[in-house]
């Protein structure tokens, strides 16, 4: 086994050559866009994860823009800015564009060498036997993010393995779902089921929607707005929700669990809560009613250094407009270490408002009934990777957390012994994983980078499969969730550009050359669509055309006297005091444990998004970056003047534990408080391939070396770094 | 001028989330990393009592259009007697009048191709009915588009119903671009 | 605290960070400009004194120089225009509330009056040629008449070139959309510093004494005329609205251009030349003698280039930007081709 070094894709590809540009000065008129002969495609925006529908336009067969299905409930016909500059993901000059082989030359240095997509597939397929033949199938694990996952996900469930992890679920989404699913026995969805459009009153707490841009939650928070809804946000930072909100509660850090305690404080001892809801639907409100006893809001004031008449306010606002006040469960969640306990404080309050399954609260999501295509059952795995890497650690956790499954991979007595990692840029997604990474690079025996863009993991790879954009390819049909079931298609609107293919053909190849014909009966993806969509009353043509199809909804879209409830917990009731958290050795019921403080000289960095970029996904994007092509760390002006900091210099940051950022300039702006500095994620990308986005600006995550990991189902709480500033010279 | 467009922006909904900015890029084909509209925000008191407010900004289509004016070769027009201010860049010497009398500074760029290149309220969409591009996709909503001498259009409706302002009135160029606030 | 800034970041060329449209060829444009309205204003004012024989090579000879500066500066203009092809539209149109088209038509009665009065007094001034087009019939009857009506020419190139000279300076003024060049008496000080200038070079070219004495008077008045009209200028922007007085900051601030306006237009472009003219008067001096015009034409450029770099800088409003605008510079290294 060769040892795999970390290798820059510098060596590889020359930049590409510029064409010089041409002097056009004729004297005919300059033709308007859309003159030309205009082609209209339907899509599914892969941007980020929220699904919306559009059409692509070309015309004279060069792209030329993306926008909205008016039909799409998921964008009401609006792209957000990142799907809007989704053409630039095709544009894209830095695309990998080969498949590409890890070689170690005569001196033992090693390089990448383009490889045809023949060799390539022949030799992923030989290590992919190879290891089960000496571990088993179960030994090969896939780290993913995005829809095209599943087309991986078929080929190693095929091929006998179930092990898979994403980002999304122990860095992002987890503890939120699995606080919902603790309280209510339902997931909340994607996109969630907050019913925004129609709530009186929107609880923000820690949620920043307008920087997130999650398109359907932005849209419907300003028809909200525009109604005269009232907002309450709950942020240290002056968000841009905050912004417009009626309520701005600049909360002191890490202390939501006291607010949210007092909140119910109040609902409970001012009988402001749904008392009919709460006796009909749920267990366990007189262990709660008996439990935040203990926080008053004169309590909670010492911890969030908020008023208790403002957090008394803000409650009883909250309860005049119940059941049609949403408190939003936000998306990234993973915080403080007690992010499951924090969700289910949101979820509880929720719960005593009334508002779960109810108009203006949470409604009841409804799919399309749309069949399997008919294959083979899979091979029964040897092992389930949750169990596997999570070492009897996380028990609520049922699904694999990422960095357990990469801790599992590294040594030479891993588990693991193969990955294939499908568009997710891990050193950047997993806080304070570069060792891990590095280290189980060195042990195993294959990794398969499938992507789009040479982030910095393709570097740790053995083999780099270039995949196709969502522009040019075929995926599974969309069926999330919504207020009304629909399905919608992604076909390709271009040629795969370079030498790059789509997911499924990838899968489909592999498959083929590991001899699991049986499981790809199929030739092209879109006869599986065609199957699907005439099994649903439809067809690929008439979605071709259409791109989204509506379907009626069977059941109401609220909980109703003939529809009631079901709550699929063990007690078939909301669980405001829950059992299985107690059975697990957990607090049943919330409680408040206060956050470390910053030494002196240190502040809490504080991070989140952009409304230009997902992450670090689109920041080399030749649109996008024109709209924010570096991060910048926002410092409140008092502790700029301490620092003698100027707006447009250069500063690099340093954590408690010595690490230092890249360069990042700094925006000295009231919007943040004295405690926190703040930036946005995704930045500081250490590929020199990606040549737009490459050093720009500084990254957050690898600030992030003290991690406060959730017990109860392994999440990465980030929040637990202080930063100081490091001058930097000759900069700015 | 026998048609006065306007657009009606409300600051109150505006997240500066620059779709329009992109919009307008694809929609227009501009060139890379030139701009013919951007997003500014305006803070204003002290932690923790704030005011933000977002503006996207681009050409106000002034009714009193000084680049127009100083146009030596009326390059610089009106289009079909409207407000819209286009440029032929057929008629375009590359003089850069137009880019000194803006007193909105750069709503007039320079096109690699040596003409100058603005926004045009896509009246290419306009034309058809349709709203300019950055409008059309602003996820917020709160970009409105018409006909500012009808009285019965959205526009004119958000003007009589709500508080507004105009960048820099003292200018005199009577800009056409108005923020609700 | 009111936090501006532009959150989308904005690098249009020559528009971001500070406007910089115009550069030395518009600077250039202007003094060749003003320096040709002082050359066609003094040759014709010669012209009309002939009995007055201390100006004989203004009256005869100065006027062949007007077509040769202006047409340096015409070059210069058109190096400036960015869609050159499209240079003839300045002719295709006459837009009557835009300075540029008026300078262009302007321009086009200056080059005949000139021609004009080449011809007027081309027997005098340059026997040698005169004798060359003397030989071919029409040329001798070309010649006969525009000498015949020297007098008249003059008359008519007097306004045509004071037209000029203050058409430099209105060209600027007319923008109000630029604090610093929105004043009226930009006109005046472009024509009085063109008279200064031409001024200067006819004391070098001249070659007899009085002659050049003449001009020194003359210069002389007209750098204390310029000094008064720079005076109300700045009394203008000071008592102005708050842009003027931002503007102003440019010419007090060390980092904007008090050096360059203060010790270097002032100091050297008029003081100096002021005292050492006014020596050659009482006592003659073989450096000096040179040393006062070049300074006074060097002055004259520094007042265009100053006016021009510094009036675009001026702006009714000032974005700062949250992101480094020079990055989009990458895009436009990678993506020339493309949109």
């Amino acid at each position: 086994m060769n040892r795999r070094e970390f290798i820059k894709l510098s060596g590889l590809l020359g930049t590409g050559a510029v064409a010089p540009s041409i002097f056009l000065s004729g004297c005919s008129s300059k033709p308007l866009p859309g003159d030309g002969l205009v082609k209209k495609t339907p899509t599914i925006c892969d941007m980020c994860f929220w699904k919306c529908a559009g059409f692509v336009y070309s015309e004279n067969s060069k792209p030329w823009k993306v926008v909205g299905n008016p039909e799409d409930l998921h964008s009401s016909g609006r792209f957000c800015t990142r799907g809007t500059g989704g053409i630039g993901a095709y544009l894209d000059r830095d695309r990998l564009k080969t498949p590409l082989i890890r070689q170690t030359d005569k001196e033992g240095r090693q390089s990448f060498r383009e490889a045809s997509w023949e060799e390539a597939i022949k030799l992923i397929a030989q290590r992919m036997q190879a290891i089960a033949e000496k571990h088993g199938p179960d030994r090969l694990a896939l780290l993913h993010h995005g829809t095209g996952a599943r087309h991986f996900e078929h080929l190693i469930r095929a091929y006998g393995s179930d092990s898979h992890a994403e980002p999304a679920f122990a860095q992002c989404r987890g503890p939120r779902d699995v606080a919902y699913k603790l309280t209510f026995g339902d997931i909340l969805g994607s996109p969630e089921r907050t019913d925004m459009a129609n709530s009186d009153c929107i609880v923000l707490i820690g949620s920043h929607i307008g920087e997130n841009l999650h398109n359907g939650q932005v849209q419907e928070l300003s028809q909200a707005l525009d109604k005269g809804a009232s907002l309450i946000t709950v942020d240290p930072r002056f968000s841009v929700a905050a912004s417009k909100s009626k309520y701005w509660l600049p909360i002191r850090p890490g202390t939501d669990i006291a607010l949210l305690l007092a909140w119910m404080h109040v609902l409970i001892n001012e009988e402001l809560y749904d008392q009919e809801f709460i006796e009909a639907y749920s267990t366990g409100f007189d262990e709660l009613a008996e439990h935040v006893q203990a926080y008053p809001p004169e309590w909670a004031y010492l911890q969030t250094g908020l008023k208790p008449d403002l957090i008394r306010e803000t409650a009883r606002e909250m309860a005049s407009y119940a059941p049609a006040t949403l408190v939003h469960p936000g998306r990234h969640t993973t915080w403080y270490g007690d992010d499951t306990q924090r969700g289910r404080a949101m979820a509880i309050l929720a719960a005593l408002l009334g508002s779960w399954g109810r108009k203006g609260g949470f409604y009841i999501q409804e799919k399309v009934k749309l069949p399997k295509y008919p294959l083979p059952h899979y091979p029964e795995p040897a092992s389930e990777s949750h169990v596997v890497a999570h070492k009897g650690r996380f028990p609520i956790a049922k699904k694999t957390v990422s960095q357990a499954l990469i801790e599992a991979s590294a040594g030479p007595d891993a588990y693991y012994k193969g990955w294939i990692v499908y568009g997710t840029n891990l050193p950047s997604s997993i806080p304070g994983i570069r060792p891990k990474l590095k280290e189980a690079a060195e042990t195993l025996e294959l990794i398969v980078v499938v992507d789009t863009m040479p982030a910095e993991i393709t570097g740790y790879a053995d083999v780099i499969l270039p995949e196709c954009t969502y522009l040019e390819r075929y995926d599974i049909l969309r069926n999330s969730g919504a207020r009304v079931p629909s399905v919608a298609l992604r076909m390709p609107a271009f040629e795969p550009r370079y030498d790059s293919k789509p997911g499924w053909w990838i899968s489909r190849e592999i498959g083929l050359a590991l001899g699991l014909e049986k499981y790809y009966p199929w030739k092209d993806y879109s006869e599986v669509l065609d199957w699907q969509l005439k099994a649903a009353n439809s067809s690929l043509k008439e979605m071709e055309k259409l791109g989204v199809k509506d379907f009626p909804r069977k059941k109401p879209l609220y909980f109703t006297a003939e529809n009631p409830p079901h709550f699929w917990t063990p007690s078939g009731k909301i669980e405001l005091y829950c059992q299985q958290l107690a059975d697990a050795g957990f607090d049943p019921m919330p409680r408040y444990t206060a956050p470390m403080e910053p030494p002196e000289n240190f502040y809490r960095l504080n991070y989140g998004r952009m409304p230009a970029h997902t992450f670090g996904k689109t920041t080399n994007n030749p649109l996008l970056f024109q709209l924010a092509p570096e991060n910048t760390l926002w410092v409140n002006p008092i502790v700029a003047k301490k620092w003698k900091l100027q707006s447009g210099s250069y500063i690099r940051l340093q954590n408690q534990d010595g690490i230092t950022s890249n360069p990042v300039r700094v925006r000295v702006t009231e919007r943040t408080g004295l405690d926190a500095v703040f930036m946005a994620h995704g930045f500081g990308q250490r590929s020199n391939k990606m040549r737009l986005t490459h050093g720009a600006g500084a990254d957050d995550s690898e600030l992030m070396s003290r991690l406060l990991i959730d017990p109860i189902m392994g999440a990465t709480g980030m929040r637990g770094n202080f930063v100081t500033f490091v001058k930097e010279q000759g900069v700015g | 001028m026998t048609v006065q467009y306007a657009m009606v922006i409300d600051t109150r909904l505006c997240i500066g989330c620059g779709d329009c900015v992109v919009a307008c890029k694809t929609e227009n084909k501009v060139p890379a990393g030139l701009n013919r509209d951007w997003i500014v925000e305006a803070t204003s008191g002290k932690y923790p009592e704030l005011h933000t407010e977002f503006r996207s900004e681009r050409c106000n289509h002034c009714s009193h259009a000084t680049c127009v004016a100083m146009c030596p070769t009326g390059a610089s027009h009106n289009w079909r007697n409207t407000n819209i201010v286009l440029v032929d860049a057929n008629k375009c010497t590359g003089c850069k009048a137009c880019i000194a009398a803006c007193p909105y500074d750069a709503r007039l760029i320079m096109h690699p191709d040596g003409y100058v290149d603005k926004c045009t309220f896509c009246h290419h969409r306009v034309e058809h009915g349709l709203d300019p591009a950055c409008v059309s996709t602003c996820p917020t909503r709160c970009m409105h588009f018409g006909i500012l001498n009808d009285p019965g259009s959205k526009v004119s409706q958000l003007l009589k119903s709500r508080r507004y302002k105009t960048l820099m009135p003292g200018t005199g160029n009577q800009p056409n671009v108005y923020y609700l606030i | 605290m009111l936090e501006e800034l532009l959150v989308t970041p904005r690098f249009n060329p020559k528009v971001d960070p500070l406007l910089g449209i115009w550069t030395w060829e518009i600077s250039v444009y202007l003094f060749f400009g003003g320096l040709t309205a002082g050359i066609i204003v003094f040759a014709a004012l010669a012209a009309l004194n002939k009995k007055d024989a201390v100006r004989s090579f203004s009256a005869n000879s100065l006027a062949l120089w007007a077509p040769i500066v202006l047409s340096l500066g015409m070059t210069t203009l058109f190096l400036d225009l960015e869609h050159k092809l499209f240079v003839f539209r300045f002719y295709t149109a006459f837009v009557p509330t835009s300075p540029m088209s008026w300078g262009a038509w302007i321009l086009m009665i200056i080059y005949p009056v000139t021609i004009l009065q080449i011809l007027s007094t081309l027997r005098p001034g340059y026997p040698l040629i005169a004798g060359f087009v003397d030989r071919i019939s029409i040329g001798r009857w070309v010649l006969d008449l525009t000498s015949r009506y020297q007098r008249e020419i003059a008359i008519v190139a007097i306004p045509s070139a004071v037209a000029l000279g203050i058409y430099t300076g209105i060209l600027l003024s007319a923008f109000n959309a630029r604090p610093f060049w929105n004043s009226g008496l930009l006109g005046v000080l472009f024509l009085v510093s063109g008279l200064s200038t031409a001024a200067a070079m006819v004391i070098l070219l001249a070659k007899e004494k009085a002659e050049k004495h003449w001009y020194v008077r003359m210069d002389i008045g007209l750098i204390l005329v310029e000094l008064v009209v720079v005076a109300l200028l700045l009394i203008n922007l000071a008592t102005g609205s708050e842009q003027h007085l931002k503007a102003l900051e440019y010419l007090t601030s060390l980092n904007g251009y008090a050096l360059a306006f203060w010790v270097f237009f002032i100091g050297l472009g008029l003081m100096v030349p002021l005292v050492v003219e006014f020596r050659e008067l009482v006592k003659e001096h073989r450096v000096l003698a040179l040393l006062g015009p070049i300074l006074v034409l060097l002055g004259g450029y520094l007042l265009r280039h100053i006016t021009v770099n510094l009036g675009q800088e001026t702006a009714w409003q000032d974005y700062r930007m949250e992101h480094n605008p020079q990055l989009l510079e990458r895009v436009k290294l990678n993506y020339k081709t493309e949109n």
